[in-house]
């Protein structure tokens, strides 16, 4: 079994470990997400009808409303937020967003999780120390 | 603040600010003195929380200040305006909305009344007094809205939530970063453009296409030759909000930090350069219309962001002497104080008298409000073709102005580009 360990900064501290969800497409909070079942919404996102409640989600960052922070703050507080969040580009969106949604998130990667993260890996996100532990669901 | 010597609800709002101070790694708190933020709990999961005992306390603390302990909120420090709410209680029934949760609606306006939150009730405050200056520091919530005082005004903020903008409220503090710097307000990228853009509906298409090339970036668009207006350059950003996710940008020789194409970039060199023409064009509008299939509208909705007065005279010219179609509803939003002056010119009985309504508060996609029944929308607005589909699972046609009052008065699409 081979692991991958991913560096980089702290968002929110905490430890999770679970499944990935990883999709190449921004998010939308507000009109883009389901709050109460976690389910995405966009019409054009690749993760149409699929849910990251549960899960680790991995993605390249926010866009679209300022209810960004306010729908994942619902969704935490309906049970169907991620468990933790991986994502590269920083704004205030994702910030607030991942602040309230009270699950570990990092950023600022010495490698692209995006390229090194599937779908289905199982990954153990530790905020307070940046570090991200992948385990790869296919052997190469 | 941070000590608590001014009370536990503040002290929970400058926790929250050094939490998302430190996620951003923001190097320090700036001061603000105007906060644009939304506290109402019209929405269906708060409503829960307002009808508890302890009422809009309890709302404001979890979804304002991430507080899951109760704590009463003493009045607002800096100068804060509401922005959209749920629905508009003059016409909640058309809206679908039952009497007890007008009452909520109520409520909230008399908590907003008791901080001291003044009830512009409107995605657009710039349209309604709230016209921050150049170099202001603001902490405004409202993708549309943030582009608009940014690019347009010069002022400075970021897109804030609900609870950095609530924490804001009750401090005056919010972190300095992003668009608060200089060096983060320069161009990334130029945007050449080989077709005219001369009505609203076209600055949305450039603005929809604008969005998602550059996504999050600061887009330059050079052209000198193009005439923006205040409809033109709210249905402009709010539209590359939408497809992307846009906070400012540049049009050389109109905004005010472009008056030429070197200073719109700085020291900036242009990451990429994108050519807007006929084949974008078409592809974007499109990708708009890419939900819609029936000819037959049964509603259109006018007034994403909310319409000035001067859209509401113009919407008034096409609709005058008409009537809506008996299969179809013409809604049209503006923030309460314009609807003010529209009763009073007549605009209002205009529009009433064609059998459309002219409405407050909030919007269709926003407030999920829509007649009953509606499968076909038509609307002007990017933003709203955006979200309308995803949201409400209806189709929607995007359009002209005009071609959406022709589709209400007829009940049948027959927009395209021309």
């Amino acid at each position: 079994m081979t692991t991958i360990i991913l560096h980089g900064r702290k968002v929110v501290g905490g430890c999770a470990e679970g499944e990935a969800l990883v999709t190449k497409d921004r998010i939308s909070g507000w009109g883009g997400i389901d709050p109460l079942t976690g389910t995405i919404i966009e019409t054009r996102h690749e993760l149409r009808g699929q849910s990251f409640k549960g899960k680790v989600l991995v993605f390249p960052g926010a866009k679209g409303s300022s209810g960004w922070s306010g729908q994942f703050h619902i969704a935490r507080l309906a049970g169907a937020a991620p468990i933790a969040m991986v994502f590269n580009e920083m704004t205030t969106k994702i910030a607030l967003g991942a602040v309230v949604t009270h699950a570990p998130a990092i950023t600022g990667f010495d490698r692209d999780p995006l390229e090194i993260i599937e779908t289905g890996d199982w990954v153990k996100v530790d905020g307070d120390t940046g570090i991200v532990e992948i385990t790869k669901k296919h052997k190469d | 603040m941070f000590d608590g010597k001014e009370g536990p609800a503040i002290q929970k709002a400058m926790d929250l600010l050094v939490r998302y101070g430190e996620a951003l790694d923001a190097e320090r708190l700036a001061d603000t003195n105007n906060v644009a933020g939304t506290i109402g709990a019209t929405m269906p999961f708060l409503r829960s929380y307002a009808a508890g005992e302890q009422g809009f306390d309890a709302v404001f603390s979890e979804f304002s200040l991430d507080s899951g302990e109760v704590l009463a909120i003493p009045p607002v420090k800096v100068f804060s305006s509401h922005l959209q709410q749920g629905f508009d209680p003059a016409h909640a029934e058309q809206q679908g909305i039952a009497p007890e949760v007008v009452k909520i609606y109520k409520k909230g306006g008399d908590y907003c009344a008791k901080l001291g939150v003044q009830p512009l009730n409107t995605c657009a405050p710039y349209l309604v007094g709230n016209l921050p200056v150049k170099g202001e520091i603001c902490a405004w919530m409202e993708s549309s809205a943030v582009i608009y005082i940014n690019s347009v005004l010069g002022a400075r903020t970021n897109a804030e939530g609900r609870e950095s903008a609530g924490a804001a409220m009750l401090t005056g503090k919010i972190p300095y970063w992003g668009y608060h710097i200089d060096e983060n307000r320069l161009g990334t990228h130029l945007i050449e453009l080989d077709v005219d853009i001369d009505s609203v509906s076209e600055w949305g298409l450039l603005g929809y296409y604008i969005g998602e090339m550059v996504q999050e970036q600061v887009p330059v668009v050079n052209s000198t030759r193009q005439i923006g207006n205040l409809a033109r350059l709210k249905h402009f950003g709010a539209a590359a909000a939408s497809s992307g996710g846009v906070e400012m940008y540049h049009i050389v020789g109109l905004t005010p930090e472009a008056p030429t194409v070197e200073a719109a970039f700085g020291r900036n060199k242009p990451v990429a350069t994108f050519r807007y023409g006929p084949a974008e064009r078409k592809r974007i509008y499109q990708s708009l219309n890419s939900t819609a299939n029936d000819t037959q509208v049964d509603f259109v909705m006018l007034g994403c962001p909310h319409y000035s007065i001067e859209q509401i005279w113009e919407a008034g010219r096409l609709l005058e002497g008409k009537h809506i179609h008996e299969n179809s509803n013409l809604w049209i939003f503006t923030p309460r104080a314009i609807k003010q002056m529209a009763d009073q010119n007549g605009l209002t009985k205009i529009i009433e008298d064609a059998g459309a309504f002219l409405m407050t508060d909030t919007c269709s996609a926003l407030g999920r409000v829509l007649p009953k029944g509606v499968k076909v929308a038509a609307v002007d607005s990017a933003k709203q073709a955006h979200y309308l589909p995803a949201i409400m699972g209806i189709q929607a046609w995007f359009g002209t102005t005009a071609d959406c009052v022709q589709a209400a008065v007829t009940g049948r699409w027959n927009g395209g580009l021309k």
